[in-house]
């Protein structure tokens, strides 16, 4: 008995080892390795991780979208073909686009885009700010959103700039859902929520083939869809957790694109002339956060000095080596009035001096970080500059959870880490790195200020305010960089790098776009040669 | 942990031991046998209960905040309670405990919070990913480990008993992170024998219909060659990175289990009588540890079906380690209790098993 096992074992071992033939993924089907174990939910009102909204982005139409193959472009028409303002500037009229049809054949309506707006503001998940933000609340958004035929009206509380109200609708919780079809889902008082998180109702170029959690996404193509249907006609993306297992499946031909390489992989595959690396700028800013709540980090020398103190030459050149570049401003590259001014460079010197002129030559400093590699390096390079102007600097390393829950208190010293930008439009970051209209503990705000205990001038509040509502774009964009340059001179919550995406990429896949500074991956536009 | 009598531990307590009774009596026997099915039915419930009310405790406990999993770092203070009241976390513990109860009762556990999906449907998902891979794992473990194991002890002190020693220590000491890997890079990505990472080749992706959730099992209930083989490609890696160190551990155990059988004066009886070396071996010292060596191959894969989340992580295995971590991770109470039950149901079966086995190979058990 225990022979023959063993004898079919060697067997079947025999039957493997013959070599598989491993030929290149079919070319029709796109195959993408990514990590992709933070989907928590795919329903639009609800979803706000980076996967989640990189599989909406593909489900889901907006009322207005980017092109991928231009993002510069900015937001385009899509379900609404065009729009008009009223006098006031406080009524947007939308024109639903015709014949387009969800990918349960129902027609998309006005109506669809009303209730979508409505649900979500209703729901209110973490997402609804966004379009709160026009003074929405659930108990009006009745009145404030509604159709006519095929008209779609909003009514704001201000007369917002157009480009601030339209950026907001091209993000993913404005995304329509299909009324009819989620309707017939509803639990309770949850507006199909819970259907909604693991099922779709779009008209986006993709329908949904399964999700299953920390394992994979299959998307098919929608072959009736408005803009013409996709090239490729599958699309799998695959949950790899390592790096170098994305780069083995990669140099296999298992996988057409890698999003998640080291640097060290990047450079492994660099020389490989079967693929290329696609480089794209998104939108996060890594950031130092000195909370004014600690008596030697609330003084301006202090502030001033830790500028100098970040080694951002070295740290571009080294563990963040293509990955980030040195960045130190809130507005990212490919935002509406960002800035390209980066003043300060690693200078111990000058920070020694900045201190000695106030009178501190020593102090610590216990502070929290995260437990990913990056934000770690970081830390550990800036406690060695530090050390070389008498400051202590000592590092507990915590899981993401626990640092959020510190942060969230306002218990984080020195925060090293990334924000993302929730939507396209400048006043995302603005929001959060300059403004903070309570700095009162009990006021348990979330923007980036408030957590690091910073009483944002007033003078600042107002401008931030001021630029959404202006509805000039050039002048829009002067009013940014003029809060840009004041936030340089006395902000303590520093940006110092932005995220570059490296995506390993076989040489016949083409137009890969991950969705550059301001949008989530599209793979309508991918094809093979 | 070791003691195989566990099962029969909580549940019997005031009973008279089994092995007391008068046997060959008809009616005693089928009552000592039903009382001894309630008393393991009553043991199961006990131990999950208990198992539930520690991970219970422990999870409430624990530094990790649940809701933010839920709302994510952007929610105002409005929302972050509006979830904080919907997730019944304002209630006593006791109470939040009873409620849960009642919900798993009704054999609802809930929804997962860090997939979104309800804990049962994940379960059904990634256990048996698991199972496939502990099960294939524990029997090259046990077809590689025991034979070199009997073989050590039986040539005690010369090259194969070097061989085995090495063979156990590196298997201990081996982290399994880095041989995984570089397992990958050699069979997979230098010679190319083996799938990669994943349980399926890309195309083979969801064209089996699910029956069993295991791959190997369902490709042939469906009699899909290509699928079986391509899902045997991707298993036997890890499989066998497992079974290795299952084998270091059922091997010395083995061996050890041996020694001590050959120094017993039976096994000198047997040698005097002129029986062969063959048979003084296998047929009577080897038949003789066949209890404690049942235990210590239901402890190695107990320990393999709750899943080894390095291995599951190097190989992009979806199985249930990396799905209880995380969701230990970021609060997930619902499905690392659902996780929880499940894992201890199969411990407690298993001991189950092995205390059946033994009164089938031990004669003096029955």
């Amino acid at each position: 008995m225990k022979h023959l096992s063993l004898r079919a074992i060697l067997l079947a071992t025999a039957v493997s080892m013959a070599p598989a033939a491993y030929a290149e993924t079919p070319a029709d089907t796109l195959v993408v390795a990514a990590q992709i174990d933070d989907i928590i939910s795919l329903d639009p009102a609800q979803s706000f991780e980076f996967s989640g909204t990189d599989v909406d982005n593909n489900l889901y139409d907006r009322l207005v979208d980017f092109d991928p193959m231009d993002m510069a472009a900015g937001f385009k028409p899509s379900l609404a073909e065009g729009w008009e303002v009223s006098e006031d500037g406080k009524t947007i009229t939308m024109t639903l686009r015709d014949g387009v049809k969800f990918h349960s054949g129902n027609p998309v309506r006005a109506e669809d885009a009303a209730w979508s707006l409505q649900r979500a503001v209703k729901l209110n998940k973490s997402p609804a700010f966004i379009l709160n933000q026009f003074g929405f609340t659930p108990e009006n958004v009745d009145q404030m959103v509604s159709f006519d035929g095929n008209k779609l009206i909003l009514k704001l509380d201000q007369p917002y700039a157009q480009s601030f109200v339209l950026n907001c609708l091209a993000s993913n919780v404005a995304s329509v859902v299909d009324k009819e079809t989620v309707m017939g889902h509803v639990e309770g008082e949850d507006f199909g929520n819970a259907w909604l998180s693991t099922n779709e109702a779009g008209s986006g170029p993709y329908t949904l083939g399964t999700w299953r959690p920390n394992e994979a996404v299959q998307f098919v193509a929608y072959e009736d869809y408005w803009q013409g249907a996709p090239a490729m006609k599958r699309v799998i993306v695959r949950h790899v957790q390592e790096s170098s297992a994305q780069r083995l499946l990669l140099e296999q031909g298992d996988i057409d694109v890698a999003r998640n390489l080291t640097p060290t992989d990047v450079d492994g595959i660099s020389g490989n002339d079967k693929l290329v690396i696609g480089t794209e700028p998104r939108g996060r800013i890594m950031y130092m956060g000195l909370s004014q709540k600690d008596p030697l980090l609330s003084k301006p020398e202090v502030v001033e000095a830790m500028k100098y103190l970040v080694d951002y030459k070295g740290i571009e050149d080294s563990f963040l080596k293509g990955q980030f570049k040195t960045h130190q401003n809130f507005l990212p590259e490919g935002y509406l009035g960002a800035s390209d001014e980066n003043p300060w460079t690693y200078d111990i010197e000058k920070a020694k001096k900045i201190l000695t002129d106030a009178g501190i030559t020593s102090g610590t400093v216990k502070t929290a970080v995260r437990d990913i590699r990056e934000y770690v390096d970081v830390a550990q390079t800036l406690q060695a500059s530090m050390a070389q102007v008498g400051l202590t600097l000592e590092i507990q390393q915590m899981t993401g959870a626990q640092v959020l829950d510190a942060y969230r208190a306002r218990q984080v010293p020195i925060f090293i880490g990334e924000w993302g930008p929730d939507y396209a439009d400048p006043n995302t970051n603005a929001s959060t790195f300059a403004y903070n209209p309570n700095n009162a503990d009990d006021a348990k705000l979330s923007y980036l200020a408030w957590r690091n205990s910073w009483a944002v001038p007033e003078d600042m509040n107002k401008a931030t305010v001021a630029a959404t509502i202006e509805g000039n774009t050039e002048k829009r964009v002067q009013m940014y960089l003029d809060i840009q340059k004041e936030y340089r001179e006395i902000a303590p919550i520093v940006p110092l790098f932005q995220r570059i995406e490296q995506a390993g990429i076989q040489k016949n896949v083409k137009n890969w776009v991950a969705g550059g500074a301001v949008s989530s991956v599209f793979y309508r536009q991918v094809t093979k040669e | 942990m070791t003691n195989p009598d566990m099962v029969n531990g909580p549940g019997q307590a005031g009973l008279p031991p089994v092995k007391g009774g008068m046997p060959g009596l008809g009616p005693s026997r089928w009552r000592r046998r039903a009382k001894s099915v309630g008393g393991v039915a009553v043991s199961l419930v006990l131990t999950l209960l208990g198992l539930l009310l520690v991970t219970f405790i422990i999870g409430r406990v624990m530094p990790i905040d649940p809701v933010l999993k839920v709302v994510g770092e952007r929610a105002t203070q409005a929302q972050y309670d509006a979830a904080y009241q919907a997730m019944g976390l304002d209630r006593p513990l006791w109470d939040q405990f009873l409620r849960y109860m009642a919900e798993v009762l009704r054999g609802d556990f809930g929804r997962s919070i860090s997939t979104g999906h309800p804990v049962v449907e994940d379960l059904k998902r990634v256990f048996p990913a698991t199972f496939e891979l502990a099960l294939l794992g524990t029997l090259i473990g046990v077809f590689v480990g025991v034979p070199l194991g009997v073989i050590a002890a039986a040539q005690r002190g010369g090259w194969i008993d070097q061989i085995a020693r090495v063979v156990a220590l590196v298997g201990y000491s081996m982290p399994i992170f880095w041989l995984g890997l570089m397992g990958l890079l050699l069979f997979y990505g230098i010679l190319g024998w083996v799938g990669g990472p994943g349980r399926q080749g890309i195309i083979f992706d969801g064209f089996v219909p699910t029956v069993t959730g295991m791959i190997l099992v369902d490709s042939l209930i469906a009699r899909d060659w290509a699928a079986f083989r391509d899902a045997f490609s991707h298993i036997i890696l890890p499989a066998s990175l497992l079974g290795y160190f299952s084998l270091a551990y059922i091997s010395r155990m083995t061996r050890s289990f041996m020694l001590e059988q050959l120094s017993a004066e039976y096994i000198t009886t047997a040698r005097v009588k002129g029986l062969s070396e063959w048979r003084v071996i296998w047929g009577h010292a080897f038949r003789n540890i066949f209890v404690p060596l049942i235990t210590v191959i239901a402890l190695s894969f107990g320990s393999l079906l709750e899943g080894s989340v390095l291995t599951e992580i190097v190989f992009s295995w979806p199985g249930i380690g990396q799905y209880i971590t995380k969701a230990l991770l970021a609060g997930d109470m619902n499905a690392v209790l659902g996780g929880t039950v499940l894992i201890g149901t199969c411990f407690v079966a298993l001991n189950l098993i092995s205390d059946i086995l033994y009164r089938v190979l031990d004669p003096r058990a029955k």
